[in-house]
């Protein structure tokens, strides 16, 4: 391997964010533009090369794919503990640097279309370039630390790019909104690092997660309340991915991030960033997996089930069609924890492991494509709500015809790539637990019926006359869809289980014909019940809708989460603690001090008040005090 | 002249030099060429420092000794280690930024820049001082200057706020005092002549009950200046009311001076007193790390949510010091370092911010970001600095301090420092608070004048505060294996 062209692959972007950010205003945007798209270009390549080199070249040692380590000292902390800066490369950081560039060439590419004539242009790509930067960071990192690292710079990209619309104050709200909620979450994840680092010795991923190794053979080196440290520190660390990764109850900056432009949502919020907690839970798995007999690895999978099934209901109920696909985001998300969840360790029992990277490998490629055909849809209508579309199959073909392959492969129609990676998981579940896999079916159904309602709604649906007739985008939008659509519909054919495995072994996949043609018939009925409600405009919708009411209501309302945080954020934390604090300090703590101070002047006014000047006081005091002396000195002279 | 005497005489020719100053323009120019040269001595010292580290392993290096005052035994004795020698860094660039923000002080420009500089000398006596009655006169010359400062160019109620900051600082100081002389009077326990060098009274073992009275004396004495709770109420009104180069030095340089003595006098003279105490220090820099924090989020003014912001830093540092492991103590170092960089950079823009604008009230202002934005965005970038972010050097110093107190083999100890780790949720909150409603938004009435963008002399200042910052936050290596090496005598002293 050559880790000179490796580490070309961030630095890349790095130099573009720096080049873009210091000439902010010197450069036009042709140029600004030209210098993003051919920088992530050049670490797209790089990327398809490393890739060639590792499964192609480098191939298995020994039977399993090598882990290749190449790194320097960052800052050491103490004699054991230090940070090291560097690339790993092993299959899933190899898969994650050709999801994460090839999404983000695509992007790019989209967005020279997207935000043509916007003034922030040239900040826009920048901003996009330091995105890229750090997730390629982030995949590569070789410790606990540096994830870290990288895992913040993701989250201020993110902040960034959500806030892009600086004086829109919903942006202002979202982009902050997501920056603490999932400060809030790394929280967690620090002092899950801290944790670990201080039992274990080591930040190092080649230590932490060598299955016969000291610290695996060794996983309680104590406890607490009745559970081993390091799964305490892993349960944290989960927590840290639940908050990128949008699981419930962390999820609720996911929806407001929508706030962003689109290409930005479609980069971040749909195929890279959010997975980073998948992935950090996949880079942590040997440890999940054999500390205290995967304690912290059943929570894995119940936050992913419930999470999946909350958001597939909520995706149902919603009007804004990029708020349907966060919602969408985040269940494929909890598919994704759940395969990790009930995965196994050796050879094919790592089932769920593998379905799991295969499904956010699709699931990049046709979410990414979902969100950059809505962008396409709302740059013709300039609106994000269903009802101000309709019949837009007329106006705009490749963005229907991209759409409609993407929203085929997320209802897990075959032979597109969702059907692949779900089945996958599906059957990884069900060999684990018949009552998750029975989420994950349920799931399965409503997910067809989101995706399809909004279809339905946005290229069907309703004669709706337009002011402006809609017009295809321009080719630097359709391009990128017409790609990502050829993906969508192709890679569920790569061999995946060869490839990816716990032990990076590889094992023969195979396609389960009982369970596909299940799977496969929950997806169409979904299908159909889209079709019947939402293909023409009908009074079906809204009886439905009365007649579940409450559930209804609820489900729309998104079960009131928000307003559960707000309160608690507002009224116990704003107004009691901060004002608390803020309250005691002015007149506890420095009413204090200026008592003392106060005291001082009125006390000096005081004893001022003897010093008058006038001879007679002064004589009085000496006579009056002569005699007292001379009363104390005969008492004591007597006694 | 050795090379480190110079830095106090440099700057009292400077202020000869500005004795004969007519007007601003002539003012600031010899201000400029004089804080320049400190800039130049202070590099100059680091490299001098690097090359005689190498080949010698003393504690101090370039020390020198003359008598003062023989009777009591006092010398004029100084010597560097390479934690001092990144603070005179930090002061000789804070000083030198705090003249380019003042390039337009119109009010008495010579007697400003003359407090400025006496001020300044005070800090670099003070970081070289191996001897603790000079110490303690060169933090009082540090401390004086403060009250005219404050008290001739400050706005709003700035007698009070004058009068507050010096009163309290002077009461810490007589507990200061105090405990000095209860170092002195038991500096020659094992038989020799009472001293005041630290390296002296190091070797000898003071008596434990004298270190556990002395020891919180000294520590308060200190504490106070590096704004520990509940001693730092004088921080904020001092802050509102000093003028920006006057905030810029106090929180930038001033306040480190605090933690500064608290480790090398009173934890490594009195270790003994150290352990005894460290509990109840921890409780209070603990609680001010989150409390300053909170109180941060309610304010409006932007200089009280700085100084807030400082009292949630700076208790870091003193919680850092009490964790007795080098990690900890090293995070301790950077965090002052990194503190003083972002809190002089920050005082530095609001001064502009209010320059332009005529109001610190963050609710009145509005989507600067369209108005001014360098100045806006150099702020969102020291926001990011403060709140943690990685590639700044408060993440460096943060992170040090937190592996450092996890080390601590105390569970209750590793208790507090969770407490003390989720200031970097609360602190997020108050910053994205101010640059959501200040920088961001829309525009509101005091924005919607065309404003002057930032001139030559304010970005020079910037510059000066932002390079470090993100120096240190990309690469640490040098600087923290630079304090580390330093801190090892003192490890070996204290535990």
């Amino acid at each position: 391997m050559n880790y000179s062209l490796i580490i070309l692959i961030p630095l890349i972007p790095l130099a573009v964010f720096l080049v873009l950010g210091l000439l902010n205003r010197k450069i036009g945007p042709a140029v600004s533009g030209l210098i993003g798209v051919s920088g992530i270009l050049l670490s797209t390549v790089l990327s398809f090369y490393t890739a060639y080199q590792y499964f192609g070249v480098v191939g298995k040692v020994s039977g399993a794919y090598p882990t290749l380590v190449e790194s320097v000292v960052w800052m050491n902390f103490t004699d054991t503990l230090r940070i090291d800066m560097g690339v790993l490369i092993d299959p899933i950081s190899v898969m994650m640097l050709i999801v994460v560039s090839t999404v983000s060439l695509m992007v790019h590419i989209y967005s020279r279309g997207y935000m043509k004539g916007d003034e922030g242009y040239t900040r826009f790509f920048s901003f996009l370039s330091l995105f890229t930067f750090s997730m390629f960071g982030l995949v590569l990192a070789t410790n606990l630390f540096q994830i870290y690292i990288f895992w913040e710079l993701v989250g201020v990209s993110s902040y960034l790019l959500i806030g892009y619309y600086y004086t829109k104050e919903s942006a202002v709200a979202a982009a902050k909104k997501a920056f603490i909620v999932t400060r809030f979450a790394d929280l967690g994840f620090l002092i899950g690092i801290l944790l670990i680092g201080y039992y274990t010795g080591t930040y190092d991923f080649g230590a932490l997660n060598d299955p016969g190794g000291a610290i695996l053979s060794n996983w309680a080196p104590a406890s607490f309340m009745g559970l081993s440290v390091l799964t305490w520190g892993l349960i944290l660390i989960f927590i840290g991915g639940a908050g990128k990764s949008a699981m419930f109850p962390l999820h609720i900056w996911l929806p407001d991030a929508m706030e962003g432009p689109t290409p930005v949502s479609a980069l971040i919020h749909a195929a890279t960033m959010v997975v980073a907690g998948v992935f950090l839970v996949a880079r942590l798995f040997p440890m999940y997996f054999f500390v205290e007999d995967g304690f912290a690895l059943q929570i894995v999978a119940f936050v992913g089930a419930f999470s999946a099934l909350f958001a597939a209901v909520i995706a149902l109920t919603q009007t804004d069609i990029k708020r349907v696909l966060a919602y969408s985001t985040m269940s494929q998300l909890g598919y994704m924890m759940l395969a990790l969840g009930v995965s196994g360790y050796e050879g094919s029992e790592g089932l769920g492991y593998m379905s799991s990277m295969f499904h956010l490998f699709t699931h990049a490629m046709f979410k990414a494509l979902l969100f950059l055909c809505a962008g396409s849809v709302i740059h013709a209508v300039h609106s994000n709500e269903l009802k101000d579309m309709g019949q837009l199959r007329k106006y705009m073909p490749v963005t229907h015809i991209s759409f409609l392959i993407a929203a085929l492969a997320i209802a897990g129609i075959p032979p597109f790539a969702g059907f692949w990676s779900k089945d996958e998981i599906l059957v990884a579940v069900f060999e684990h637990n018949t009552f998750l896999y029975g989420i994950g079916i349920l799931v399965a159904g409503l997910t067809a019926i989101y995706i399809f309602r909004i279809y339905f709604g946005i290229f069907w649906g309703k004669n709706k006359a337009y002011e402006h007739s809609p017009h295809e985008s321009p080719s630097s939008m359709t391009f990128p869809l017409v790609v990502l659509a050829v993906l969508s519909a192709t890679v569920g054919f790569i061999p995946f289980s060869s490839f990816i495995s716990p032990d990076r072994t590889g094992f023969e996949g195979h396609i389960d014909i009982p369970m596909a043609i299940v799977a496969v018939a929950v997806a169409l009925l979904g299908l159909g019940v889209a079709w019947i409600l939402y293909k023409k405009e009908s009074e079906m919708v809204s009886r439905l809708t009365d007649r579940l009411g409450v559930l209804y209501t609820w489900a729309h309302q998104k079960f009131y989460v928000d307003e559960l945080y707000l309160f608690v954020t507002k009224n116990i934390l704003f107004k009691g603690i901060a004002a608390g604090a803020a309250w005691f300090d002015r007149n506890i703590v420095d009413g204090t001090m200026n008592l003392i101070g106060n005291s001082t002047v009125v006390l000096s006014r005081k004893i001022k008040g003897m010093q008058s000047g006038r001879v007679q006081d002064y004589a009085m005091a000496f006579v009056s005090g002569t005699v007292l002396l001379a009363i104390l000195f005969i008492y004591l002279w007597t006694s | 002249m050795d090379i480190l005497s110079l830095f106090i005489v440099f700057p009292l020719l400077t202020v000869l030099v500005l004795l004969g100053a007519k007007s601003l323009k002539q003012a600031r120019l010899i201000a400029l060429a004089g804080t320049i040269v400190q800039v130049g001595m202070s590099v100059n010292l680091l490299f001098a420092y690097l090359r005689e580290r190498s080949v010698n392993d003393e504690i101090m290096l370039f020390t020198r000794d003359l008598v003062w005052f023989k009777d009591f035994n006092i010398h004029y004795s100084i010597g560097v280690d390479g934690i001092s020698v990144a603070l005179l860094i930090l002061t000789s660039l804070v000083v030198l930024a705090g003249v380019f923000i003042s390039w337009k002080m119109e009010e008495l420009p010579r007697e400003f820049f003359i407090s400025l500089i006496v001020l300044s000398t005070g800090v670099y006596g003070f970081f070289i001082s191996l001897d603790l009655f000079l110490m303690f006169v060169f933090f009082e010359i540090a401390v004086i200057p403060m009250f005219l400062l404050i008290g001739i160019w400050g706005s709003g109620p700035r007698e009070y706020a004058a009068m507050k900051l010096t009163l309290m600082l002077m009461g810490a100081s007589a507990i200061l005092l105090v405990g000095i002389l209860g170092i002195y009077f038991n500096s020659g326990a094992d038989g020799g002549p009472l001293t005041f060098n630290i390296l002296e009274i190091a070797k000898v073992q003071i008596p434990v009950e004298a270190q556990k009275l002395f020891f919180p004396l000294t520590f308060i004495g200190f504490a106070v200046i590096g704004a520990l709770f509940p001693f730092h109420t004088w921080s904020p009104d001092g802050h509102a009311s000093a003028p920006t180069a006057v905030s810029m030095l106090h929180a930038g340089v001033l306040m480190k001076l605090g933690g500064y003595g608290v480790f090398r006098v009173a934890m490594y003279l009195m270790p003994e007193g150290t352990l005894h105490w460290s509990w109840f220090f921890i409780v209070l820099a603990a609680f001010g790390v989150i409390y300053g924090a909170f109180a941060a989020i309610r304010q409006t003014d932007l200089k009280y949510i700085n100084a807030y912001s400082s009292v949630s830093h700076l208790g870091l540092v003193l919680f850092a010091l009490l964790m007795l492991n080098k990690t900890a103590w090293n995070g301790a170092i950077i965090q002052s370092l990194s503190h003083g960089f972002m809190t002089a950079l920050f005082f530095a823009l609001i001064g502009m911010i209010y320059e332009r604008t005529h109001t610190r009230d963050v609710t009145r202002l509005g989507g600067l970001l369209k108005v001014i934005p360098f100045i806006s965005a150099t702020y969102v970038i020291g926001g990011l600095a403060s709140l943690g972010l990685p590639g700044f050097s408060g993440f460096v110093a943060e992170m040090n301090i937190f592996v450092g107190a996890f080390q601590h083999p105390e569970i209750s100890y590793r208790i507090a420092s969770i407490f003390a780790v989720s200031a970097i949720v609360v602190t997020a909150v108050y910053i994205l608070r101010v640059v959501g409603m200040m920088l961001m938004g829309p525009l509101k009435e005091n924005s919607l004048t065309p404003m002057e963008r930032a001139t030559w002399y304010e970005k020079a200042g910037i510059f000066l505060m932002l390079l470090p910052i993100i120096g240190i936050g990309v690469a640490p290596l040098w600087l923290s294996e630079m304090i580390l090496q330093s801190i090892q005598p003192f490890i070996q002293g204290v535990l």
